[in-house]
């Protein structure tokens, strides 16, 4: 059978399945609008959530950009102080980096496309929804056992097809969301380990910590040469003070 | 004749039109047969262009159910044969 007629079928058993376990056609309409109701919450949460992880990914890219920036930074440092194996463990680091940024950009990108979707579902059921309690209330209304029975089925099945479109949309929104979840855990854990970052700036990384330590050692020379100089010629450079640094 | 394609919406079409989505409907059906994404992609493409091409968009608050039903463009050929195969896989 065609594939188009296949899936149609599927989604139109649902329904009926849920028409058959109701005795009261009316109970049916209640029923259903109060299921219709819950899943407008639940598309609701789902753009809620998925906003949330759209804002997280932002927030790593940002950070791993500062990141990136430091190591720029560090790497020219480590240059001008003649290290250029240090400056090249900095720009490798940063090259590592670059990649995780631009996984994250694709996955930032794909979750705004989910949203979007999501929040175009949401109006569609929300839509669909309006209608179908007008239409339950002129059905109670004018109720006739006989002549009600196709009336509401087709307009119970309208929405329960609309129905099982948004719950498939949610399902493959949370199961984006949990792989992308999964990810930004190991950033996260990447960057409070100290491996990329540490954002309290109390733990230094092995660069830094070279860095700083070719720079005292400069500093110390610096000391070093300067006190020297003063030993040695006091008297006669006295009205030099003040320059020197 | 009612064409919804998943996650977009719902489309109607005249008949002639819906003869022709028959031919793309089988290449279709074979590539979800044989397994193959790319196959599938591409048949799967022209469907839909063809249904929002000669179809009419059904005005969103329209509560009638379709006679056709569409993966949505995304779909990957398994996420299609899971449903098929599985009608637990569709909720609601």
């Amino acid at each position: 059978m065609s594939l188009m007629k296949r899936m149609a079928l599927i989604f139109r058993s649902k329904a009926n399945k849920a028409i058959d376990r109701m005795e009261d056609p009316r109970e049916t309409l209640d029923y259903s609008y109060q299921r219709q109701l819950e899943l407008l919450q639940n598309v609701r949460r789902g753009v809620a959530d998925v906003a949330t992880s759209r804002k997280r990914i932002e927030l790593q890219i940002t950070q791993l950009t500062q990141q990136g920036d430091k190591l720029e930074g560090q790497g020219r440092q480590a240059l001008a102080a003649g290290r250029e194996d240090l400056a090249r463990e900095a720009l490798t680091r940063r090259s590592g980096l670059q990649q995780q940024i631009s996984d994250l950009q694709t996955q930032h990108a794909n979750l705004q496309a989910e949203e979007e979707r999501l929040t175009l579902a949401s109006q569609r059921l929300q839509a669909k929804v309006d209608a179908f309690r007008t239409r339950k209330e002129t059905l109670k209304a004018t109720y006739t056992a006989a002549e009600a029975q196709t009336k509401i089925n087709e307009a119970f099945s309208g929405v329960s097809e609309e129905m099982s479109d948004v719950g498939l949309a949610i399902q493959r929104a949370e199961d984006k969301t949990a792989q992308m979840q999964a990810r930004a855990g190991a950033i996260d854990e990447l960057i409070a380990s100290g491996a990329l970052e540490d954002p309290s700036g109390l733990g230094k990384d092995d660069i830094t910590a070279e860095l700083e330590r070719m720079s005292s050692q400069s500093e110390v020379d610096l000391q070093l040469a300067k006190m020297k100089q003063e030993l040695g010629a006091a008297e006669p450079r006295k009205e030099l003070e003040g320059e020197g640094k | 004749m009612i064409v919804r394609i998943l996650s977009e919406g719902q489309y109607e079409l005249d008949d002639e039109a819906v003869a022709e989505l028959n031919t793309l409907d089988d290449e279709l059906t074979r590539s979800i047969d044989a397994g193959d994404d790319g196959a599938f992609r591409a048949a799967l493409s022209s469907l839909l262009a063809k249904v929002r091409e000669a179809g009419k968009p059904l005005p969103v608050d329209s509560l009638q159910p379709s006679d056709f039903v569409l993966p949505d463009p995304d779909a990957h050929v398994d996420d299609v044969r899971e449903m098929l195969g599985d009608e637990g896989l569709v909720p609601g």
